[in-house]
């Protein structure tokens, strides 16, 4: 039934679809509902029973209902049924009827088809004929035309042949015409058109003369475009025409080339000389006629506009001393926007028209080309001369953007350059150029870090002394003369680590500041940073090798030299200065060489494609000049004081002195000047290892031993009966000691340091001593001498058995010197130098204290301890005072006593009368005294420590 | 004592050390005082060159080379053994810093005067090989040989490599300083040296480095 649907469907496709789907979709809804349930079924069983199934037996479905059904049921189904078979019986007719209709109106379609074709067969065959007709008709009317066709032809043959002719007639008078007009394009072309027909023809003489008069007006055009092109006061384009035609008139390209080429030189050599003049360093004589003659022209031109004149002739003026950027604009925007002109307009006329129109010779373009090479390499270095000269001109180190800008500018005009004529050596010369200047700058700025390194070391030394003479000056002023000395040692070097951290952080700035200026060189929005070079080459042989590197190593240089410059003298370099530097090439060494060095890598993202030079040698190089700075420190500060030893020991007479009352004062300065330098140089140095007994009670039965041993061998010098013994005992001491390297290297601390100077000077010392003879208080001025020293000096070396080694060397040797050979007792020594301890306190505590914080603290802590064991006996007076106390004291007392007994009181009166004994004598007053006795004795023996 | 021209107007200091020339019929003599070096011609009893500044300070000894006329020898308290050529007073030769204190004798040997003794009050004698500035350079003497055939010092060898300059030992057999070292007149090879210990050293050149310069 699908079937057949589809096939009236097909039949009559526009008798109403939506009917037909309505139907089609009612049909399909009423089976559908079955099919689905058939389906289920069909899937379980062939059940007999189901309706729309394939199986279906009405005989069994009738029993199946009839069996199952009651009849109310049966009669249901029943009429169900009926209403179902006759619905489905109406939609049968139904498309049953729509198929018939559409059938019988296509058959009437076709049969109508049939009658329109014939029709059409015999129209066509009717217009086959007329066609046969037509073409009958039209060749008799060709063969009758023929005649007169061939003879128009001919005519018109004729007719062009003569209007050339006449073209050919006129030709003279039109080129006249176009010459009076100045219309020389079209008098060339004019004549281009005669000339082949001429040169055939020549033979005959009218076209001859024709030839001629041509010729000769020809060759006054090109007389009259070459006078053109002579002129020059034409424009370019008007000069490129000119050269066009010359061409087209077969003039020797060459020729013209050059030509041309001159013309182009001419003018782009004014530029330059534009350019030169204002390269002149000063306005010369002829800058100023210049600006002076464009004044003249400007007014001339302007008429009108005289107000403006003085304005635009002040401009000029300062041209030439115009920055650097200015002048290569102006190079650019003048010189090679004209070169470029003359580039394209040359490569134009002679290079492509010669290829394409062939004018001559097939060498000429390259002659052409090798031409142009020839010229834009010989002005184009005229013009990097000049450039190169303005950039030599920019000395100052103050604006690097401007430079790198101009630079950039330059290299970038000359890109358009190299696009127009591909294998010139233009580009490359100017990025020579550009390399050339970024080097120059980059000296430039190791020069100007080295400048100002020198300066800044110039204003620390002007630092290091003008606070020394302000603040000694008030010291002074405040605490005598004697104050002066380590006033002026001490309150300088107060400022020396914010020195040095200024020094330092200057320093580094001003390193940051030019390698952020360098780095525009290699910033992306710069042309020429696309180089190799610049990226390479420039990176790290420019600006970490000639520029960081050298800097480094000149600063390690020139430290260098302020040892050897100073080596003779010693005095030139302040010993403060010295020290600095040796802290701040230290500090280079630990840190700010590689930090640098980093942040050098880091900004110009150095390749290392060359060695460079590795941070190591430039640590290794910056602790060698610390090493050599702090070793010459050392001996300009122990040469200080060996000299005032020396001068102290040479310039006295030993032999008769006095007997040593005091310390020298000498020596007194001596450990002045050492305590200063310890401070100074603990600002600057760590406080370094010392060996492990430097306590107080070490140092004291050190002290102790060794006056014993002295006072040993010098009781076994006394006795001439053994005078190998001292020998003996002294270099067996020195067999077991270590051998003293005086002028060795130090370490970077200030207990080595210290060290070194105390070494230096006390071998000095102990020279010294040696070249002098003594007396006998000679020597115990030296025993005195040495004893002080050893009170003070042990506390600031390392080894304090080397200061004690080298003192009893001095005082031995002064022994073997000594014509009377008596030691002073080891307690008197003690006395005098406390004695001069005490002074130095007095004197020294006022200040010393104050500032020296650490070396201070220890004697002080020690001072009480020196006090109680030796300075009670000699309070009130010494010895004798304290004796005379107990005797004078009570007698004055009597003495009041009677004196306020008597009547009159008088003091005058001697002999006052004597009270009785009873009333003198108080038992209580010898208990209280005893008990006041027994109390110090409980205190005494009480563990507070002493009293 | 046959003439006593006193010089010493010129420098109030007094003179640390003074030497004779052997050359120019001993009629020069050099002089040290402070830090320079003064040289005096006998003949006119006027100073003929002055080294100021030769050491950094004071000088302590000097020594005219036998062999070369216008070299000499100088060491002082900056540690310092310096060879002057007493026609360029500006800088010295050369300049050894071996020693750790003041340098209180140098003596050149007397026959072969690339040997230099210096003794310091480190306690060292230090002997030094100096080829470059003594009178026997290597090298140029292949062609002398006949010529100076009765000189010993100038017999030298063709086919070894160039001594270089150094030391050539230390000495350390001295325990306190010494303050004065002085060849032996009868032996070239044989040195004394003295310390104020009271020792006195007597040592001999090198085995090895005597065969290399006599042969």
């Amino acid at each position: 039934m699908d079937g057949e649907a589809d096939g009236t469907v097909g039949m009559s496709e526009d008798c109403g679809p939506g009917r037909r789907r309505r139907v089609h979709g009612m049909l399909k809804l009423y089976y559908g509902l079955n099919e689905e349930g058939k389906a289920a079924e069909e899937s379980e069983s062939l059940d007999p029973c189901d309706i729309n199934g394939p199986h279906f037996d009405p005989e069994l479905y009738l029993n199946k209902l009839r069996r199952e059904c009651s009849l109310a049921e049966l009669m249901d189904q029943e009429t169900c049924m009926v209403k179902q078979i006759r619905s489905l019986d109406s939609d049968m007719q139904t498309l049953v009827y729509e198929n018939y209709n559409k059938f019988i109106s296509a058959t009437d379609t076709i049969r109508k088809m049939k009658n329109d074709f014939k029709k059409m067969e015999d129209e066509m065959d009717c217009l086959s004929a007329n066609m046969a007709a037509i073409t009958e008709f039209s060749a008799s009317i060709s063969g009758t035309l023929q005649d007169q066709h061939t003879q128009i032809t001919k005519l018109s043959g004729v007719h062009t042949l003569l209007r050339k002719l006449q073209f050919l007639f006129e030709l003279p008078a039109r080129l006249n015409k176009c010459l009076e007009l100045q219309a020389y394009a079209q008098a060339v072309s004019s004549h281009r058109r005669a000339r082949c027909v001429l040169q055939q023809y020549s033979h005959l003489p009218s076209f001859k003369g024709i030839q001629d008069d041509c010729h000769a007006i020809m060759d006054k055009l090109a007389q009259e475009l070459r006078q053109k092109f002579r002129d020059g006061g034409s424009s370019a384009k008007d000069l490129s025409e000119c050269v066009e035609l010359l061409l087209q008139l077969d003039e020797p390209a060459e020729e013209l080339c050059d030509k041309f080429l001159s013309h182009a030189r001419s003018r782009l050599e004014s530029d330059l000389q534009g350019l030169e003049a204002e390269i002149r360093p000063y306005p010369s004589a002829s800058a100023v006629k210049d600006a002076s003659a464009r004044r003249l022209s400007s007014t001339a031109g302007a008429g009108s506009l005289t107000n403006n004149s003085p304005k635009t002739s002040t401009l000029p003026s300062p041209t030439s001393n115009t920055d650097i950027l200015e002048f290569i604009d102006r190079g650019c925007n003048e010189f090679v926007s004209s070169l470029c002109l003359v580039i394209t307009s040359y490569q134009e006329l002679f290079i492509n028209h010669a290829q394409t129109g062939e004018l001559a010779s097939k060498n000429i373009p390259q002659m052409a080309n090798a031409k142009l090479h020839v010229f834009v390499d010989d002005l184009a270095a005229h013009y990097f001369s000049l450039v190169e000269r303005r950039i030599q001109e920019e000395k100052g180190v103050g604006d690097n953007s401007l430079l790198v800008r101009a630079l950039d500018r330059f290299h970038r005009r000359l890109q358009a350059v190299a696009k127009l004529l591909p294998g010139s050596t233009v580009p490359n010369k100017g990025t020579e150029i550009v390399i050339r200047a970024a080097t120059e700058r980059v000296k430039q700025y190791l020069s100007a870090l080295q400048s100002f390194y020198m300066d800044s070391l110039t204003d620390v030394r002007q630092a290091l002394a003008t606070p020394r003479l302000s603040v000694a000056g008030a010291s002074v002023a405040g605490g005598g003369a004697l104050l002066g000395g380590p006033a002026s040692g001490r309150d300088a070097p107060t400022s020396l680590p914010e020195l040095l951290s200024s020094l330092s952080a200057s320093i580094l700035n001003q390193i940051k500041s030019v390698l952020a200026s360098v780095h525009l060189f290699t910033a992306k929005d710069i042309t020429f940073s696309n180089k190799p070079y610049f990226k390479g080459e420039f990176c790290s042989q420019g600006v970490r090798e000639s520029l960081v590197v050298s800097f480094i190593k000149f600063v390690c240089q020139s430290s260098r030299q302020f040892c050897e410059s100073a080596g003779d003298k010693g005095g030139s370099t302040p010993p403060a200065l010295l020290l600095l530097l040796s802290r701040l090439c230290l500090d280079y060494e630990t840190s700010t060489i590689s930090y640098i060095l980093t942040l050098t890598d880091e900004q110009f993202l150095v390749q290392h494609h060359s060695p460079v030079t590795p941070v190591t040698t430039l640590c290794a190089e910056a602790r060698e000049a610390a090493q050599k700075l702090l070793n010459h420190y050392v001996k300009v500060q122990g040469l200080i004081i060996s000299q005032m030893l020396r001068k102290s020991v040479e310039t006295r007479d030993w032999v008769n002195t006095i007997e040593p009352r005091n310390v020298r004062a000498v020596m007194k300065r001596v450990v002045e000047d050492t305590t200063s330098i310890d401070v100074q140089v603990g600002l600057l140095y760590e406080e370094g290892v010392r060996k492990a007994h430097s306590s107080d009670s070490s140092k004291r039965t050190f002290s102790v031993y060794s006056s014993s041993r002295q006072q040993a061998r010098y009781a076994a010098s006394y006795t001439p009966s053994a005078p190998m013994d001292t020998n003996l005992l002294s270099n067996i001491h020195k067999l077991f000691s270590e051998r003293i390297d005086i002028f060795s290297s130090v370490e970077f601390n200030k207990v080595s340091v210290m060290t070194g100077i105390i070494k230096i000077s006390l071998k000095t010392f102990l020279e010294c001593v040696r070249l002098r003879t003594f007396g006998r208080y000679g020597l115990q001025q030296i025993q005195v001498d040495c004893h002080y020293l050893q009170m003070y000096l042990w506390r600031f070396v390392s080894d304090e058995n080397l200061v004690h080694f080298l003192l009893d060397e001095i005082v031995g040797s002064s022994a073997h010197r000594c014509l009377d050979p008596a030691p002073m007792e080891q307690s008197v020594i003690e006395v005098i130098c406390e004695r001069g301890r005490r002074q130095y306190c007095l004197q020294s505590r006022l200040h010393l204290h104050v500032i020296h914080r650490r070396p201070i603290m220890r004697p002080n802590s020690q001072a009480p301890k020196h006090k109680s064991s030796h300075d009670t006996e000699r309070e009130f007076g010494g010895t004798l005072g304290a004796i005379c106390i107990p005797i004078f004291l009570p007698l004055t007392v009597l003495f009041l006593i009677c004196v306020s007994r008597s009547p009159e009181a008088s003091v005058l009166q001697w002999h006052p009368p004597l009270p009785s004994t009873d009333q003198l004598w108080d038992p209580l007053a010898p208990v209280l005294l005893l008990g006041w006795v027994a109390l110090h004795a409980l205190l005494y023996l009480m563990p507070l420590g002493k009293v | 004592v046959s003439s006593t021209a006193t010089l010493e107007g010129k420098g109030q200091l007094k003179f640390t050390s003074g030497k004779w020339s052997p050359h120019h019929n001993c009629s020069q003599l050099a002089t040290a005082n402070d830090t320079a070096i003064r040289g005096w011609d006998l003949r006119t009893m006027s100073q003929i060159y002055c080294i100021e500044n030769a050491h950094g300070q004071l000088v302590r000894d000097l020594d005219f080379n036998p062999n070369r006329q216008y070299y000499l020898a100088s060491c002082g308290d900056d540690c310092k053994v310096k060879f002057w050529d007493v026609r360029n007073v500006q800088e010295p030769v050369k300049t050894l810093e071996e020693h750790s204190h003041w340098v209180w004798s140098v003596r050149y040997n007397h026959s072969h005067d690339q040997l230099v003794l210096t003794a310091s009050s480190d306690s060292r004698l230090i002997l030094s090989n100096m080829v470059s500035i003594s009178s026997e350079p290597f090298g140029h003497l292949v062609d002398d040989e006949e010529l100076s055939e009765g000189e010993d010092n100038h017999q030298d060898v063709k086919a070894k490599e160039p001594l270089k300059d150094s030391v050539v030992s230390t000495y350390e057999e001295h325990e306190d300083s010494v303050y004065a070292a002085e060849w032996s007149s009868a032996d070239p090879w044989l040195f004394a040296s003295l310390s104020y210990d009271g020792r006195l050293v007597i040592n001999r050149v090198p085995r090895a480095l005597k065969y290399r310069i006599l042969l």
